[in-house]
């Protein structure tokens, strides 16, 4: 508890784009009435000055990518209550993790004229890969409805009520004719986990997968129907390391296309 | 006797990012200031290399949450002329529509939540609703209108799905937009109060001559059209940017500073569009500028809370005119063969201009990628205010001229997630 005798809400960032935590933000019918509920306490986006911990809830945007940040999260875990990931990079290294599938050193000097300012770890990784997790909440970036559910529950000493299905049943739930049976265009949706409300098929185009692999996904069977659409072995390794490369359903089915 | 002060604020607040400043005054001059970036770098640049030309829009989005359609329309305009493609009126009318709620909602993130605290004395947006709740909802609801005409045309407003190379998945009807006209009535009443609001705010005294640099069209106030100018003559076309903008690395920073050949520091985004195309503006615009206390240039970079607000104006009205004249893109996109070639594309963030360049193969492989945002090219020009600021603000103590460091950065409403590839104030008084 604050000093206010509610609830304190710390929002940390580690390699990202900003958009996850953007996504609280976006909560604009229910920002203020979320801040009477709960004490922000650190949030450098939005504020100045910051509580001391510990901290009931921690929203941790981004992925591990410095010796630095490694220490860090360590000790974002030792002052939180309830540690929640917010997005692909924290959940499963995001799409800085393509790093993981070259050489790094490359990278470096691809972009920068003096590599030797840069120090930054070889890969990218999940922060469950380096301290223990209450939640992940998935997306690239994060749907704010589940947020608003995710925080609610931990206030509420819940678990959150997030469906591990495919985009699949959310198709049918809108009534989205299915855009790989009826337009042969390749889709993740049957792979991937729902939560944004099937945007992509409802925009004539196929699920990218961004919210990272349903429970238990059956992606060999998928991939034999993507190469029956004719895509090249090389497309369905593509198609699998975007956003969530390296979560292990999609970079074990990107390696085996990876030729 | 030198006298010598230092000032250090690590961790920025109220910026998108993570980074720093650190500024040292000797004998009354400013002798160095730094912009730290340590945001770790994601390398978007060489990650692009070896995947399609179609998925440059969707991977480089990912580069910024706040202004994710400004990544993607300028990789798509870079994709478009590699491979020698114009998209109709149709097109680029729905590609404009979109990016006026872009606009909208990055500025008015920018005005109400980051920067007008600064001005008024808080810490965070949410403490000024505490004494000022009519003015911060507004700000809240005008976000939120930004975000909604995203969300119509393009799914989600962080991180669209509807823009492709070529155009749009799928096209909008004109019902799906009607909703939209009546928000965007509301929105722009509610913008004209944002820039008498911030009009009457106190503005530190302080003006520099800078080089502007942003896109000019011959009859539109720039979003996603027209050739690069500056305030010192420069006229090119957006292919030859490179002819004339360096980029270099310096030491503890993971962001890469612009200059132009020969001269040095510029200054892109709202101050630039504002000063090189007033003449573009909307006579409402021009006139809420007016009535804000603008004239047709503004050099003092603490008034750009004041230009962002006319610049929202502009984007409402901007919007309901495309809104009325639309006409669905049928279909809703041009075929994109690839083509071994090279091709760039600029348009207008919000922050200001965004570059892209990209080398394909004939298979629509990309072989190099190039990406330059808007706060790497002010960082320099950011780096120049701290001092000037500084060195005129030492009669403040170092709470004081903390805060004063830190408003003259976001003055520039920096990105430093997007600079990666930006800060921590340290002032040393010694």
């Amino acid at each position: 508890m604050g000093p206010t005798g509610k609830p304190t809400l710390a929002v940390w960032k580690f390699a990202s784009c900003d958009g996850c935590q953007l996504t609280v933000l976006n909560c604009e019918n229910e920002l203020l009435a979320l801040t009477d509920r709960v004490q922000i306490a650190y949030f450098p986006e939005a504020m100045r000055g910051q509580l001391e911990g510990p901290y009931d809830l921690s929203l941790v945007e981004g992925s591990i990518t410095t010796a630095a940040d490694a220490e860090r999260i360590r000790e974002v875990r030792r002052q939180s209550r309830f540690l929640v990931t917010i997005g692909a990079c924290a959940t499963s290294g995001g799409i800085q993790a393509l790093r993981n599938f070259k050489d790094v050193t490359g990278f470096i000097s691809a972009v920068y004229a003096r590599p030797d300012y840069i120090s930054t770890l070889e890969h990218s990784t999940a922060i469950a890969d380096h301290v223990p997790v209450d939640f992940e909440l998935r997306g690239c970036p994060i749907d704010r409805r589940q947020l608003l559910e995710v925080v609610s529950a931990f206030l509420a000493g819940r678990r959150p009520n997030i469906a591990a299905h495919s985009v699949c049943i959310e198709c049918k739930r809108r009534g989205t004719v299915c855009v790989m049976v009826a337009h042969g265009t390749p889709c993740l949706g049957p792979v991937t986990q729902a939560g944004c409300g099937a945007l992509c098929p409802t925009f004539a185009r196929g699920c990218y997968g961004c919210f990272g692999p349903m429970e238990e996904p059956n992606t060999s069977s998928l991939a034999g129907h993507l190469r029956q659409l004719d895509m090249l072995d090389r497309d369905v390794a593509r198609a699998f390391r975007t956003f969530n490369a390296n979560a292990p359903a999609f970079r074990k089915e990107a390696d085996a296309h990876d030729t | 006797m030198t006298h010598e002060r230092r000032l250090t604020v690590e961790g920025l607040a109220r910026v998108e990012g993570e980074g720093g400043l650190e500024v040292t005054v000797r004998d009354g001059k400013a002798i160095s200031m730094t912009l730290d970036i340590y945001e770790p770098p994601r390398f978007f640049e060489a990650l692009l290399r070896g995947r399609s030309f179609r998925e440059a829009p969707d991977i480089t989005s990912r580069i910024c949450g706040i202004c994710p359609i400004a990544y993607q329309m300028s990789a798509v305009q870079a994709m478009e002329d590699a491979c020698g493609v114009t998209v109709g009126p149709q097109i680029e009318a729905l590609r404009r529509l979109i990016y006026c709620g872009e606009w909208i909602e990055s500025h008015a993130l920018h005005v109400y939540l980051l920067h007008a605290p600064d001005f008024l004395g808080y810490e965070s947006g949410i403490a000024l609703a505490q004494d000022h709740p009519k003015e911060v909802e507004r700000g809240l609801r005008l976000k939120q209108v930004g975000n909604r005409l995203i969300e119509v045309i393009g799914g989600r407003s962080v991180h669209p799905v509807n823009e492709r190379v070529g155009g749009f998945h799928r096209s909008l009807r004109k019902d799906e937009l009607n909703d939209l006209a009546e928000d965007l009535r509301w929105a722009l009443d509610a913008a004209i109060e944002t820039a008498r609001w911030v009009g009457r705010f106190a503005f530190p005294d302080y003006e520099r001559d800078y080089e502007f640099v942003s896109l000019t069209h011959p009859s539109l106030y720039p979003i996603i059209e027209g050739r690069l100018a500056s305030s010192r003559g420069l006229d090119i076309a957006v292919r030859e940017y490179e002819d004339h903008f360096v980029e270099e690395h310096v030491a503890r920073s993971t962001a890469l500073h612009s200059h132009i050949k020969g001269r040095g520091s510029y200054l892109v985004g709202p101050l630039a569009r504002y000063a090189l195309n007033f003449a573009r503006l909307s006579p409402l615009a021009q006139k809420t500028a007016a009535e804000a206390g603008l004239s047709e240039v503004c050099r003092n970079p603490f008034q750009s809370i004041v230009v962002r607000a006319v610049e929202i104006v502009y984007a409402c009205e901007e919007a309901l005119r495309l809104i009325e004249a639309y006409e669905p893109p049928d279909p809703a996109y041009v075929e994109v063969e690839p083509k071994a070639a090279v091709g760039s594309g600029c348009t207008e963030a919000p922050r200001g201009i965004l570059y892209q360049r990209y080398q394909i193969d004939a298979n629509g492989d990309i072989l190099e990628a190039k990406i330059v945002p808007p706060t790497s090219q002010n960082q320099r020009a950011i780096e120049e205010d701290l001092g000037g600021v500084v060195e005129r603000s030492l009669d403040l103590d170092d709470d004081a001229l903390r805060v004063r460091a830190e408003q003259t950065i976001r003055n520039y409403d920096p990105c430093i997630s997007c600079a990666t590839h930006f800060l921590t104030l340290q002032v040393h008084r010694e």
